[in-house]
């Protein structure tokens, strides 16, 4: 097997993939986060504010979930398929929403009408609420397994499956996570009492994520045996849920010392080491099966080609900084706090 | 209704959707470049209010072509499992370049695009137009290349048997540089572009027949024109091309292009007509060997029929197919006719004169639309019953462990969120057509009374 500093293209393919889904979290992240928030905010100011504070970002943002997606798709084509078919309906209801969520913001500024603003500001907060539950039902169902039987099929059945209660409360804590992550965000982005009122509510969000993610913790370490196997084969990956701790308690600190911009920094290295952590339960399985384990899908099962991963690990190679580069300049280019101008939302 | 049927209507009508808006991303996105780089060299506001405009109206076609495609790529997964695990491997190197050096390209300049004008400097600006531009290219390219892959598969070989069978890549170039790429690409390229310069020439058009706008639309229209009427005639050359290699490689296409049922006769090339599918006959107006003679030069050349393959290796739907085909190269004739002579006007500097020629242009922004559409109906049922030619049956293709239920659940949702959006971009399109280029009260014309520029209209 083709290896490159000793580890196989499968492996560096499923690493390019948590990358990309660690950029996605991160940047979507913090745009479903204020988009949670955005009825906390009374004034139609303060939700233009709002709204424009991810206005120039959010469509590049939902770039990277094609991205991600494609990734997966060209990388793990056999997990690709078995996961979407397999969770059809909370994928669709995705799709829906990411499309209302749209419309949303484009509508809303459209017409002076109060109902007009109210009735697209609340589909908008329930639009990204939706969304950023959503992501964490399917990353519950990933780690807890389902019903994949023979030949890669889903063999569960009901529309509602999909909703169990360890899929819900990956999908409130990820709500919870994205919501302390999106307060900072806007944070960075407002003054005067707004910046007041959302030091407030970053408070209630990171109180909100600490007893979501405690319950899920738990619940996980109880329930979900197979996610530790890692950790009792290799201790030194205890590790990652040290630093991942550590990092989550960075956050309230320095938000207390009003260190908003290295908040931020430390809320999107919590959003990465969550997924870390997430990769080192899974690996090397990308799907459990709850059918038998035979029918579980690893990495090798999963993977394209030698020949195409190698590939397509080449283009990450040339393509990888060039990304990154621009991603810099536009971030830099809208640095600092939101200025309504007549390209404004 | 089974699975099967359902996830078809779904993947058709979510495609077709999503095509109305890439297409004219890239072609106003070609137009926002001309312009802008001459606003950069000349200094000319007028270039600058342009570049601003259709921005705007891109910046709207942009994120709704965002949100629609990120539906498609889901439905290859969900809809598709079968499908998407056997072509993974081949598509896999495609769909990474798409997404690293087109779409990345495209989303990270996007914000200076929009939002950047008062922010960086001219020229930084206009980069980043050509940037989100050459992303748009690059990625019609690599999505064109996979399609051209089902088309007319290389580079691969099979692995597995059964459920378990999937195309592994052997060579890179071969699949990327498959039989029909280059020509498709082209040809896809220059439908994008029609859709979009048509557009631009219809609400100019519409500005100054309403006597707004009118020295800036003169201008912008005039550009447009020339731009319109190469591409027209190019898309004659880059069409004749893609037929011959359907002829080539997918006969039974061809075939059913032009109703075409005996084994091996001469075939006609009708302007219009009808398909008996039961007598295999065609009623309509034809050239006789016509189409024997745009492959061969030679009018009385064989060319293999339908009746030639199996019942089940050729698409049943032939004069859908047939249909679709002939509408599309009537409009591609059409707009040829109307741009050369709308150039000549411009030549002999009557064109604004004609108002019903302006009339014409406001309308035809459609039927660039239409023909896209029409296009990729006819390359996507003309491939039936295979979803990759040779290798894979449509109906082998969807997800097992979907349900019908589950599709016919998510096909109502998106027809009613589809209705939704599509109300929206109409609104908005409206809107900002109504609202115009820049704010009336600073038009440099107002000088002049509005009259006075209607009379200029209508003597010129």
């Amino acid at each position: 097997m083709e290896t490159i500093l000793g580890i196989d293209y499968p492996t560096w393919w499923f690493l390019v993939i948590g990358g990309l889904f660690s950029g996605y979290a991160i940047l979507d992240g913090f745009d479903f986060g204020a988009g949670a928030w955005h009825l906390f905010f009374k004034k139609e100011l303060n939700r233009r504010i709002a709204l424009n504070a991810v206005g120039p970002v959010w469509d590049g943002n939902e770039v990277w979930l094609v991205i991600g997606g494609g990734a997966l798709f060209a990388g793990f084509p056999v997990m690709y398929a078995t996961l979407f078919s397999s969770l059809y309906i909370p994928f669709m209801l995705f799709l829906i929403f990411i499309i209302f969520r749209a419309i949303s913001i484009e509508f809303r500024g459209k017409e002076e009408m109060l109902w007009w603003r109210r009735l697209w500001d609340v589909s908008y907060s329930i639009s990204s609420i939706m969304l950023a539950f959503l992501l964490g039902v399917v990353l519950g169902n990933v780690l807890q397994g389902f019903a994949i039987g023979e030949n890669y099929q889903y063999t569960g059945s009901g529309f509602f499956e999909f909703l169990n209660p360890y899929a819900i409360m990956t999908g409130v804590t990820t709500l919870a996570l994205f919501m302390a992550h999106g307060a900072i965000y806007l944070l960075l982005k407002t003054e005067g009492a707004m910046f007041d009122q959302l030091t407030n509510l970053l408070q209630k969000g990171m109180i909100f994520f600490m007893v979501s993610f405690a319950i899920t913790t738990l619940y996980t370490l109880l329930y979900i045996p197979h996610l530790s196997d890692d950790f009792k084969s290799a201790p030194i990956l205890f590790a990652v849920p040290v630093l991942t701790f550590l990092s989550i308690a960075n956050v309230p600190r320095l938000a207390s010392k009003k260190n908003y911009k290295l908040a931020f920094f430390f809320s999107s290295l919590t959003i990465s080491l969550l997924l870390v952590l997430v990769a080192v339960e899974l690996y090397p399985n990308l799907l459990f099966s709850t059918v038998d384990p035979k029918y579980s899908l690893d990495v090798y099962e999963a993977a394209s080609s030698e020949r195409s991963l190698g590939i397509m690990l080449l283009f990450v190679a040339i393509g990888g900084p060039l990304v990154l580069g621009y991603t810099f300049f536009v971030y830099r280019t809208f640095r600092g706090k939101v200025k309504l101008d007549d390209h404004s939302y | 209704m089974d699975v099967e049927l359902l996830a078809r209507i779904q993947f058709a009508f979510t495609v077709a959707f999503h095509y109305i808006y890439p297409p004219l991303s890239i072609g106003i996105g070609l137009l926002m470049v001309v312009f802008e780089s001459l606003y950069v060299r000349t200094k000319k506001e007028d270039y600058h209010i342009l570049a601003k405009f259709w921005t705007k109206i891109f910046a709207l076609t942009f994120g709704i072509g965002v949100v629609t495609g990120i539906v498609m790529e889901f439905e290859f997964g969900t809809n598709w499992a079968t499908y998407s695990r056997y072509v993974g491997d081949v598509f896999g190197s495609a769909l990474a370049a798409e997404g690293i050096f087109a779409f990345a390209l495209e989303s990270g300049f996007l914000g200076v695009l929009l939002f950047g004008w008062n922010r960086v400097k001219p020229w930084v600006h206009l980069v980043s137009t050509i940037g989100v531009f050459l992303g748009s290219m690059f990625s019609a390219i690599w999505i064109v290349v996979a399609n051209s892959w089902q088309q007319t598969p290389a580079g691969y070989h099979i692995v597995g048997e059964g459920m378990q069978a999937r195309a592994e890549i052997t060579d890179f170039w071969a699949m990327v540089f498959n039989p029909s790429s280059v020509e498709r690409i082209w040809h896809v390229w220059l439908g994008a572009f029609l859709a979009g310069v048509f557009l631009i020439l219809s609400v100019h058009a519409y500005y100054i027949l309403r006597g707004r706008y009118v020295s800036i639309s003169k201008k912008a229209f005039k550009i447009t024109l020339i731009i319109a009427t190469i591409t027209s005639l190019a898309q004659l050359v880059a069409g004749h091309a893609s037929a011959e290699v359907v002829a080539e490689h997918q006969p039974a296409k061809l075939a059913a292009l032009e109703g075409h049922y005996d084994e091996s006769a001469a075939a006609d090339m009708y302007l219009f007509g009808w398909v008996d599918q039961e007598k295999q006959e065609v009623t309509g107006l034809a050239i006789p060997g016509g189409l024997s003679f745009l492959l061969d030069q030679d009018f009385e050349a064989p060319v293999t029929g339908l009746n030639a393959f199996p019942a089940d290796e050729r698409p049943s739907q032939v004069n859908a197919v047939f249909q679709f085909y002939h509408l599309m190269v009537a409009i591609g004739m059409f707009l040829i006719a109307l741009t050369l002579y709308a150039s000549f006007l411009l030549w002999k500097k009557k064109l604004f004169t004609k108002k019903w020629l302006l009339w014409v242009f406001v309308f035809t922004a459609l039927l660039p639309q239409i023909a896209n559409q029409v296009g990729w109906f006819s390359a996507e049922m003309g491939r039936q019953p295979w979803v990759v030619y040779g290798l894979l049956r449509t109906n082998e293709a969807f997800s097992q462990a979907v349900t019908a239920n589950q599709v016919l659940f998510s096909l109502i949702l998106f027809f009613a969120v589809y209705a939704l959006l599509f109300l929206l971009f109409v609104y908005l399109l409206n809107k900002k057509i109504k609202h115009g280029p820049y704010e009336e009260a600073n038009d440099e014309d107002d000088d002049r009374p509005l009259t006075k520029e209607i009379s200029e209209v209508v003597t010129g």
